[in-house]
């Protein structure tokens, strides 16, 4: 099989304008994959899978990555000019057994931090061999733009069956959604689930199948997430019969087992 | 209701039988068959329209056991999943740990010893021995034979497992495998036993195929039902003996070569006709093919260290990258998808599920079927619920 440069070199011939780019993989295996455009990701998929040297007609493994985005902070040395000389001279005196020359600067270097925040995204990551010629793998990756507002990305299940299930596990849990999938629904989770686990921000409840009780360390937990209920006058301590998140005191009153 | 409505798709529970209507077809029967069905082989589902006995569309819904195994081992050590990827197929942990161990091997660029990489092939091959004498079994139940084929399995099964628990401690949860070996090495009694078993074989197999492979009933409710196109089957992703029973020639064993499988000599059965009974007579042709492998394992199996010198087991943590490893799982291919990003627990941890993708062409083949060719169809297949919903 060609090399991935040369596959890369292939694609762009035959899509001008699309975007494909090398990713390497620092690890040992060295089994690098090739970055597609979202415009061209449906198109290429085609190609790679009918083009006579490749056949690419098995696509094993469909993933999906969360990406967060990450803080970077960067320091940048930064000249200002010196405001007083007087100033200056204290800041940058070496100390009085100290033989180099107190000159005075005329600018001074500060270093500044700066932090930004490189956005994150999603990444759908493909697996594709050969059943006809017995290569492979060729491993494909398309990147969503951000991981809140822009998460579509072109769905390859009319190029390869297989990726049928695996992208709405994608789509269950990592939130891509894809376009062009004759029947996005959840797959693992349950259909009114809201929120996408498998993201790195994800925080699960603390108890799906929480019920207000008078006691115990899950109505203890869940205090700080549910509004307090209205409290009561002190001189009346009493459970309450529908165990609607009981009162503090009634709470602490509550033996311990 | 339309035959559009896919509202009975959802998880919400309704009723389990009730009538659509489509201008097509006219009056149908909506049938919704598990999640506690017998046949379902465990949690699984499928939303069958019926028009008369005839199945017009089956909907597979998923997720009843759903505990996000991936999501647990991005947030545990890499070995810390190693007990956990027994949970998944439990029928075949020896399997599911070669597969991971083999994954994070790649990652990591371990070496394995030879010695290892022996009992991987000799632990492996038993494995598939148990799992496809149990699914035949499970297939014949399924078929209305009720018990008596699957407690001859059982019986074989079972004295593998014997051997399972004396070398790991545990029948089904080996947790055997580490990243550059094994965890415990066999004594020669141990292999002394495995060997007689192995020898044995045969006999039970073809005490086996007398009960069943010629079998009237067998026959009649097998051939012809649930055939799968050999290109479609390719496109879906099918693999293992599933796909070899249409006649595509790919096991991952001969295709990789990974392990030390290119030093052994065995064929790889292929089917014709691509339909229930070819995938029968897979696993019955496997095990044979199985037990081959096995007798040569034993014979060349040389003595020497199981663990590579160099393995690190405590605060194990790869360097950046990402790796995929996959092997000839009894079921199909499993694979491992695991990106490191250079810290003690992976940044994505993935399994490529093979009973999952097998089942992506389930409706096709149970079209104008009944339903109780649809209980066979789904018991040639092979799945376990553990691996499906992860």
């Amino acid at each position: 099989m060609e090399s991935l440069e040369q596959l890369r070199d292939r694609l762009l011939a035959r899509f001008p304008g699309a975007k494909v780019e090398l990713v390497t993989n620092p690890g040992p295996t060295a089994e690098h994959s090739l970055l597609l455009g979202a415009a061209h990701g449906r198109d290429v998929a085609l190609f790679l899978r009918d083009d006579e040297a490749l056949k690419l007609d098995y696509c094993s493994n469909a993933t999906g990555v969360d990406w967060p985005g990450k803080e970077i902070v960067e320091t940048v040395k930064k000249t200002i000019p010196a405001a007083a000389p007087s100033a200056v001279a204290g800041v940058g005196d070496p100390g009085p057994g100290s033989t180099s020359p107190a000159t005075t600067p005329a600018t001074k270097v500060v270093e500044e931090k700066i932090e930004r925040i490189e956005p994150g995204y999603l990444e759908a990551i493909y697996h594709l061999y050969s059943m006809a010629k017995k290569h492979g793998p060729v491993i494909i990756r398309l990147r969503t733009g951000n991981r809140s507002d822009d998460v579509t990305l072109p769905s390859l299940t009319p190029v390869w069956r297989s990726c049928d299930f695996q992208e709405r596990e994608i789509y269950d849990l990592f939130g891509i959604v894809f376009e062009g999938h004759r029947d996005l629904r959840r797959l693992l989770m349950w259909d009114e689930f809201k929120d996408h686990p498998m993201r790195k921000d994800y925080v699960a409840p603390d108890d799906f199948e929480w019920e207000p009780t008078p006691h115990g360390d899950v109505h203890e937990r869940a205090k700080v997430h549910y509004p307090s209920p209205v409290a009561e006058p002190p001189d009346e301590p009493r459970r309450s019969p529908q165990g609607e998140g009981g009162p503090a005191t009634a709470t602490k009153e509550a033996p311990k087992p | 209701m339309s035959l559009t409505d896919l509202s009975a798709f959802t998880s919400k529970s309704g009723p389990t039988v009730r009538s659509v209507h489509d201008d097509f077809h006219g009056d149908l029967l909506e049938v919704s068959m598990g999640p506690q069905h017998p046949s379902t082989h465990g949690v699984f589902r499928m939303v069958v329209t019926l028009d008369g006995e005839r199945i017009v569309r089956l909907k597979p819904v998923f997720g009843y056991l759903h505990r996000n195994h991936e999501k647990i081992a991005e947030n545990t050590s890499y070995l810390g999943s190693m007990p956990y990827t027994d949970r998944l197929d439990y029928l075949c942990s020896m399997t599911n740990n070669w597969a991971y161990a083999f994954a994070v091997e790649k990652l990591a660029g371990q070496a394995v010893p030879d010695r290892a990489q022996y009992l991987r092939v000799i632990l492996g091959e038993l494995t598939r021995l148990v799992n496809h004498s149990c699914l035949v079994g499970f297939l014949f139940n399924d078929l209305g034979t009720s018990f008596t084929p699957l407690l001859y399995a059982f019986r074989e099964r079972e004295k593998i497992l014997d051997l399972f628990e004396s070398l790991s401690g545990s029948r089904m949860m080996c947790n055997y495998q580490r990243f550059g070996g094994c965890r415990v090495d066999p004594p020669p009694e141990w292999l002394a036993r495995a060997k007689a078993l192995v020898d044995n074989f045969p006999r039970f197999l073809d005490e086996y195929e007398t009960m069943l492979t010629g079998n009237e009933i067998m026959l009649a409710r097998t051939q012809g039902v649930g055939r799968l196109d050999p290109a479609q089957a390719v496109n879906a992703g099918i693999t293992g003996p599933v796909l070899r029973a249409c006649g595509v020639a790919y096991d991952i064993r001969k295709v990789d070569g990974y392990g030390f499988y290119p030093r052994f000599d065995f064929r790889v059965p292929l089917g014709e006709h691509g339909d229930t009974y070819d995938r029968y007579m897979m696993r019955i042709l496997e095990m044979r093919e199985s037990v081959k492998i096995l007798s040569q394992a034993f014979k060349d199996l040389p003595a020497g260290p199981i663990m590579d010198p160099k393995a690190k087991l405590r605060g194990f943590r790869p360097k950046p990258g990402e790796a995929y490893g996959r092997i000839e799982a009894p079921k199909g291919e499993l694979g491992f998808h695991l990106i490191s990003d250079g810290s003690p627990n992976p940044h994505r941890y993935r399994i490529r599920p093979p009973s999952l993708i097998n089942l992506t062409l389930l409706e096709e083949m149970c079209l104008g079927h009944t339903v109780a060719d649809a209980v066979v169809i789904l018991g040639s297949i092979d799945i376990v619920l553990g691996e499906v919903d992860r």
